[in-house]
This record gives structure tokens, C-alpha cells and sequence, in this order.
């Protein structure tokens, strides 16, 4: 097989970047996959029970980046009770046992405790770059053990993370010899930092391009900090409150002028929307603009700055926009490629977005792909108009607040409008579902959306039926999630193979009960199959009759785990 | 053996009312699926406890499903306080400068009133409730289309959401204009009152 010798492969392989294409490679020949095994340096694990450090070690000893992901996307929205699991400890012992020279890690929805932070600190002297994305457990103990110990950090990036703050000075860590940062997004901190300390950091870091501040940082000391590293290219603002008739307000105006290379913008986590006007000698050149914590803005003065976004690509955002802002961003971002409209009240009275501002992005916005829409209401009409006018969907999420809720035009069930989706956006790749749908939805679902690889049910389907049009219509499906449906154990049982060529399966209060799981468990010794019943433990003899409140499966070649809490009950 | 199609129409895309009735919508639906408004019965009456063990009984008009909407609990706990700041402008005929108040913080138009005699020490107001025709100031705000309306005629709620700010006039200036206060401030007098 092999004409070139090794490291001519080994030099070819280097080009190959992606993981999907990695695995490929290994997958050809038995002296390719031992190349490849030896020359990776970036491993994904989606989920960190699928395989034991130990042997992610043994099989990549070139390791330097480790992505892991921990708890089932359902525990977003409190459907998986604390102490679950998801511990990083043990992997960070083994990489370090394993002396691994590691130096990226990225966490999203796993327990970081203050101690594996530290260890993690200590354990790897290229340590550069850690991500953690809704972690919890961990408080600014660990952030300065890792601010003090790691020589050559680049980026400590913290997005949207529970982390109790000892308001310590975590900061203040940093050595005067750490000149190296690279990326620094504290924004998820609820504590005060010491401003001076901040100011000179950012002053002693020449490469700083990436800056999320947190709520405590004010105005006056974001002018300074802007006017130290002019060269920021993504910048989130903490605290925006002053009277613009300051001079602190006209300084930052000014100093904005010099921020010609800042492309991304997000924050406003307190916000006085007259000051929003200094801001728009940035907004030409920015490509990202997240704006859905900044609360205070109310909807005009979105308005406002979006129509200075003409280059906009990406716009996170809260529904106070309204469906005439929406079609404000249709006719000025016409280079927009995501879009997530969040609920800017979370018990829903006001109708603040509907079908009607979904409509209008799909006529402007041709190339958009990812969408996340949080609305009070849609219509099968406007799901066909958005498939017809937007056939290059990938990520397509529609969360109706009323979960249940029929097109309200003609009370019938969203089931047409979700079927253009499938038909009309061949590479769909993730799709989330809301409103009153039956099996015909998954019908269509299995008949046309061949690129799918996640979807999410809720409140939907009549029947077994409507599960099995997914899972034996849809091929590369790898995570399925649905809760408060009414598919039970025929649907579970029916093809059981299909789970080993998954990632994982969720179903949370339907009808399926704990003697289904026990078969399924028997007959597929390499599926986890996990079930929480929380007014239990695992003790109570649980009759097979039962239904199931939460049952979550996933393959592995770990085998059964044992850091499971008492709730837990894997078969 | 029965001719049948091959149940292809199923698969075809239309929109509207389907052509037959399907036979089994009714009975099995309502015994298995346990639909959204279901649940929400449920969590009016039973306690459900939540991710953190606490118990999450609600005693919102419209009860919450755990979950629903998907917001992640990071976003749902860091957006709540902004929320509810609705700063308006107050003025009041006569008075050197304006106020501000915080529409958020009155739970209806009794406490509104309250709060503007305390901000400008006016009275009358609060007095409507007696005597309508000898109330000295009336309230009036200019709403989201910037129109100028008589503050009470809509339901509290409406009436934060769409107000942008308030003025406070004097009754002679309003004179000329038909005023009907029994009918029109029917809901702040209503507030008022009780």
C-alpha cells in the first residue's frame, strides 16, 4: 500500500486537520492508522464516558489538544440533577501520569473542580490554552493557580460558566513576566477585579487580540484599556453606563476611532443605550455582534446600531429587536450567516418576535445557515417561504414559547412547514423542532433530512411511529434527544443496532419503561444504558413496568462508570 | 386482500386542511402523549424539584415547564434584573424640571399614583377615587406610535409596555376636551380605589 515512505505520509498528514478526516485516514490501512495514530495532536471526545483516558493516551502519545464533552445537552435546561457527572479530575491525572505534553484544553459541560485546576497548572509546562464552556464547580481559586503557574498562557477563555467568586485577586496572578496572553473573556465573573491590575496586563500583553470583560469593569476603565491595545480584534464590554455628556464619554469616543481592527463585538451587560452612539464608528467593520445579555437596550436602539453593521456575518440578539427590527437587519446585513434571536422575557407575555421577522431575514439574508429563533408563533406558510428562500440551512432551532402551539393561521399542526425545512435544506445537519407536531413530521424528517446528525423533540408525535421514521430514515444521526413524547418501548427496542452507530440517546418523561431499558442493556453490552428516577436510588427495587422519567444511552468502550451518584441506576 | 395505494399522498407537501380525517387521532392521543398544557396543570399542583434540589412551585399566572423554553440556565439567571428597569420621564405643567420613574417597580395604577404625588407633591390623583370631576391633575402619557393618552383606559400591563413617558397636566388644560372620567379612567380609578 504504502509507495512513499513514512515520513513522507507523516509530512502529507500534516495538512489533514479535521478529526472527521483523521479518522478516515486511519480507517485505510493498518500502517496508515499507525501513522496517523503517531503524528495527531488534536483529539475531540464528545463525550467523556466513551472511552477512558488511559487508553486515549496509549493510542495518541503525540497528544496536545483535548476537547471533551461532558453532560447531555438536556442538563442546559435543568433536566439532569446535580452531581451527575462529567468530572475532570481523572482525565487530568491520567494526562498527566501519562506525561502528556499537553497544551489546549477545552471543557463544555463538565465539573472542573478548583483542584483539577491546579493540577492542570502545574502538570504541564506548555500548558497554553484552556476553554471552558458551561463548566461548573470551580471558583477563582483555580483561575489563579492558573494564572500563576502556567509560563506560556495564551488564552483563558470562560464563556457562560457558574463559577463562584472568592474575590480573591485571581488577576493579580499573573506574573509581571507573563507577557504572552493572547485571549482573556472573564465576562461570566460575577466579582470585582482590580481595574489597575487589568490595565496593566492588557498593557503588557502586545498580542492581546481577544478581550471579554466582566460587569465590574466601568467605562472609564474600558477607554483606558482600548487605548492600550488598539490591535483587539474581538472585544467584549462589561458595565456601559455613563452620562454621555462626560468627558470620560467623549475620550472613549475618540478612542474607538483608533479601534479600527475590532471585528467582534458582544457584551453590554450594563448598558446606558444613549452611549451606544460611540460605538458606531466600529460597527462597519464588524462580522460578529453579540448582543444577547445587554438587556438594557431596548429594541429602537438596536436598531440604531444595526444599521451600521452593513458587513454583519454573525448577530446574537434578544427578541426586544421585534420583527420590524429583524427586517431592519434583513436590508442592512446581507452577508449574515448566523442568527440567534433570544427571549428577552422568559415567561413570554409580550409578543415580541413571530413568523413574520423569520420571514423577512429569509428574503434579505440569503446566506444564512445557522439559525436559533425563539418566537411566540409560526406558520407552516412561513416555514415554506423560509425553505424556499434558504435552502443552505445546516443548524435550523425554532423554540416556540408555547411549546404546543399550532400555526395559529390555520390551527393545523407545524408538520408542512418543518417538512420544506427537510426537503428544501439537503444539508441540514441539526434540527430542533417546537410547536404541535405529529408522526407525519418524522415521516418527513426520516424521508429527506439525510445530512442529519442531531436533532431535538419536544412535546411532539403521536406514536412509536414517529421515533422510527428517525432512526431508520436518517443515517447519520449521532445524538437524538426527546423529551414529553409519547414514544415508548416498541420504538426504543425495534433497531438496536442503530445505537452503537450513535453518539448518545435522551428520552426524559415518555413512555418507555425500565424493563425495555434492562432488555436494551442486555443486548448491547457496549451501550451505557443509564436511567434516573430522582425520588429513588438505586437501591428501590424499580418493576419493569415502570415508566422511566430520564433514561440517557450512550455507546462506550469504557464500560459501565463508577463515579455514577445514587439517583443513577446504569443496567 | 384489500387494494391499496402505496400511501405515497402521506408523503406529499401541501398545506391545509388534510383530504380525509384520519382514523385514530382521537382516543390513543390523549392516553399517551402527555401534552404541554397537561404539564402545566402538573406544575400547579405538585412541587417538581429542579437541577439545584430546590423546588420550583410557581405561582405565575401561566405556570412554567421545567426546561421549556431551552434556555440554558446560565442565560435565564443572567438576564432577569435589566428586564425589569422601565425608566420613563415624568413631567408635570408648571414644574422647573422633570422626573424619572420606574414603571417595573409598581405593580398598577394605585401604586403609579402614589408614586407621582410623592415625586412631585401633587395631590389629586389619589383622590380620583372620590371625586373624579374635581381631580386637579390628569395623568396622561405618550405611548409607542407617540401618541398622547389618558393614563387608566387599558389594563396595567398593556399600559407599562407601550407607555414612553408620562405628563402630568392640569385639568383647565384639558377642559376643552370632553373628558369623561368616570368611563375613561375607569381602570386607574378602579386602581386607585382598591
Amino acid at each position: 500500500m504504502n509507495y512513499f515512505p513514512d515520513e513522507v505520509i507523516e509530512h502529507i498528514f500534516e495538512y489533514v486537520v479535521s478529526h472527521r478526516d483523521r479518522n478516515a485516514l486511519s480507517l485505510v490501512c493498518k500502517s496508515w492508522y499507525r501513522i496517523e495514530r503517531c503524528t495527531r495532536e488534536k483529539v475531540f471526545i464528545g463525550n467523556c464516558y466513551s472511552i477512558t483516558p488511559e487508553r486515549l493516551i496509549q493510542r495518541f502519545p503525540a497528544l496536545k489538544s483535548l476537547t471533551l464533552k461532558g453532560k447531555p445537552h438536556f442538563a442546559d435546561f435543568s433536566l439532569v440533577p446535580h452531581g451527575w457527572g462529567g468530572f475532570v479530575y481523572p482525565w487530568i491525572e491520567a494526562l498527566a501520569k501519562g506525561k502528556v505534553g499537553l497544551e489546549e484544553l477545552r471543557l463544555k459541560r463538565m465539573v472542573v473542580s478548583d483542584d483539577s485546576l491546579e493540577l492542570l497548572s502545574r502538570a504541564f509546562p506548555n500548558f497554553r490554552s484552556l476553554v471552558l464552556v458551561s463548566c461548573e464547580e470551580f471558583t477563582t481559586d483555580g483561575l489563579a493557580a492558573i494564572a500563576a503557574n502556567c509560563k506560556s498562557l495564551r488564552e483563558l477563555d470562560l464563556q457562560e460558566n457558574e463559577v463562584d467568586d472568592h474575590k480573591g485577586q485571581w488577576l493579580s496572578c499573573f506574573p509581571d513576566s507573563c507577557t504572552s496572553l493572547v485571549s482573556l473573556n472573564f465576562a461570566c465573573l460575577k466579582g470585582e477585579i482590580n481595574v489597575g491590575v487589568l490595565e496593566r496586563l492588557v498593557a503588557r500583553s502586545p498580542n492581546l487580540k481577544s478581550l471579554r470583560l466582566n460587569r465590574s469593569v466601568p467605562l472609564d476603565a474600558l477607554q483606558r484599556i482600548l487605548t492600550r491595545a488598539p490591535q483587539l480584534v474581538d472585544l467584549g464590554v462589561g458595565s456601559y453606563v455613563q452620562d454621555p455628556a462626560t468627558e470620560t464619554f467623549v475620550k472613549l469616543m475618540n478612542t474607538m476611532h483608533k479601534c479600527k481592527s475590532i471585528t467582534s463585538l458582544s457584551g453590554f451587560l450594563e448598558v446606558t443605550p444613549r452611549c451606544l452612539t460611540a460605538m458606531y464608528v466600529i460597527c462597519p467593520n464588524l462580522t460578529s455582534l453579540n448582543l444577547s445579555y445587554a438587556a438594557g437596550i431596548p429594541g429602537s436602539d438596536l436598531i440604531k446600531l444595526i444599521r451600521h453593521c452593513k458587513k454583519l456575518q454573525r448577530l446574537w440578539i434578544m427578541d426586544s429587536i421585534g420583527d420590524k427590527g429583524l427586517g431592519v437587519v434583513a436590508n442592512t446585513c446581507k452577508e449574515l450567516q448566523e442568527l440567534r434571536v433570544f427571549p428577552s422575557d422568559n415567561i413570554g407575555h409580550h409578543a415580541a418576535v413571530t413568523e413574520k421577522g423569520l420571514v423577512a431575514i429569509s428574503m434579505g439574508c440569503p446566506k444564512l445557515h445557522s439559525l436559533l429563533y425563539f418566537c411566540h408563533q409560526m406558520t407552516n406558510a412561513a416555514l415554506i417561504t423560509v425553505a424556499k428562500n434558504c435552502p443552505n440551512f445546516i443548524r435550523f432551532r425554532l423554540a416556540i414559547l408555547d411549546a404546543t402551539k399550532p400555526d395559529p393561521d390555520t390551527n393545523q399542526p407545524l408538520d408542512e412547514g418543518f417538512g420544506a425545512i427537510v426537503q428544501s435544506c439537503r444539508r441540514l445537519r441539526r434540527l430542533s423542532l417546537s410547536g404541535q407536531l405529529t408522526d407525519k413530521v418524522f415521516l418527513y424528517i426520516g424521508m429527506y433530512a439525510e445530512q442529519l446528525e442531531m436533532l431535538s423533540i419536544a412535546f411532539a408525535g403521536e406514536s412509536d411511529k414517529g421515533m422510527l421514521y428517525v432512526l431508520n430514515g436518517c443515517k447519520k444521526l449521532r445524538k437524538l434527544e426527546i423529551r414529553d413524547c409519547p414514544f415508548g418501548d416498541t420504538a426504543l427496542l425495534t433497531d438496536i443496532g442503530k445505537y452503537e452507530t450513535m453518539r448518545s440517546l435522551w428520552m426524559s418523561s415518555c413512555e418507555v419503561t425500565v424493563g425495555a431499558c434492562k432488555v436494551l442493556a442486555k443486548k448491547m453490552p457496549r451501550l451505557n444504558v443509564e436511567i434516573f428516577n430522582e425520588n429513588e436510588t438505586a437501591d428501590c427495587e424499580l418493576e419493569d413496568e415502570q415508566k422511566v422519567e430520564k433514561m440517557y444511552l450512550y455507546r462506550t468502550l469504557a464500560g459501565k462508570r463508577k463515579d455514577a451518584p445514587e439517583y443513577v441506576w446504569t443496567l | 386482500m384489500a387494494k391499496e395505494g402505496l400511501g405515497l399522498e402521506i408523503t406529499e407537501l401541501r398545506l391545509g386542511l388534510p383530504g380525509e380525517p384520519k382514523s385514530s387521532m382521537s382516543g390513543n392521543k390523549n392516553e399517551k402523549k402527555r401534552i404541554f398544557s397537561e404539564i402545566d396543570d402538573d406544575n400547579g399542583g405538585k412541587e417538581e424539584k429542579n437541577s439545584t434540589g430546590g423546588n420550583l412551585k410557581t405561582t405565575e399566572p401561566k405556570a412554567q415547564v421545567v426546561g421549556w423554553p431551552p434556555v440554558c440556565s446560565y442565560r435565564k439567571k443572567n438576564i432577569v434584573n435589566e428586564a425589569t428597569k422601565m425608566y420613563v420621564k415624568v413631567s408635570m405643567d408648571g414644574a422647573p424640571f422633570l422626573r424619572k420613574i420606574d414603571l417595573g417597580m409598581h405593580k398598577g395604577y394605585s401604586e403609579l399614583a402614589l408614586a407621582l404625588e410623592k415625586l412631585f407633591g401633587c395631590h389629586g390623583m389619589g383622590e380620583a377615587s372620590k371625586d373624579a370631576e374635581n381631580c386637579e391633575n390628569v395623568p396622561i402619557y405618550e405611548d409607542k406610535d407617540g401618541d398622547w393618552m389618558l393614563v387608566g383606559d387599558v389594563p396595567w400591563e398593556m399600559f407599562i409596555e407601550s407607555c414612553k413617558r408620562l405628563r402630568i397636566m392640569k385639568r383647565s388644560e384639558a377642559k376643552g376636551f370632553g373628558l369623561e372620567p368616570k368611563g375613561s379612567l375607569k381602570y386607574f380609578i378602579e386602581g386607585v380605589a382598591n
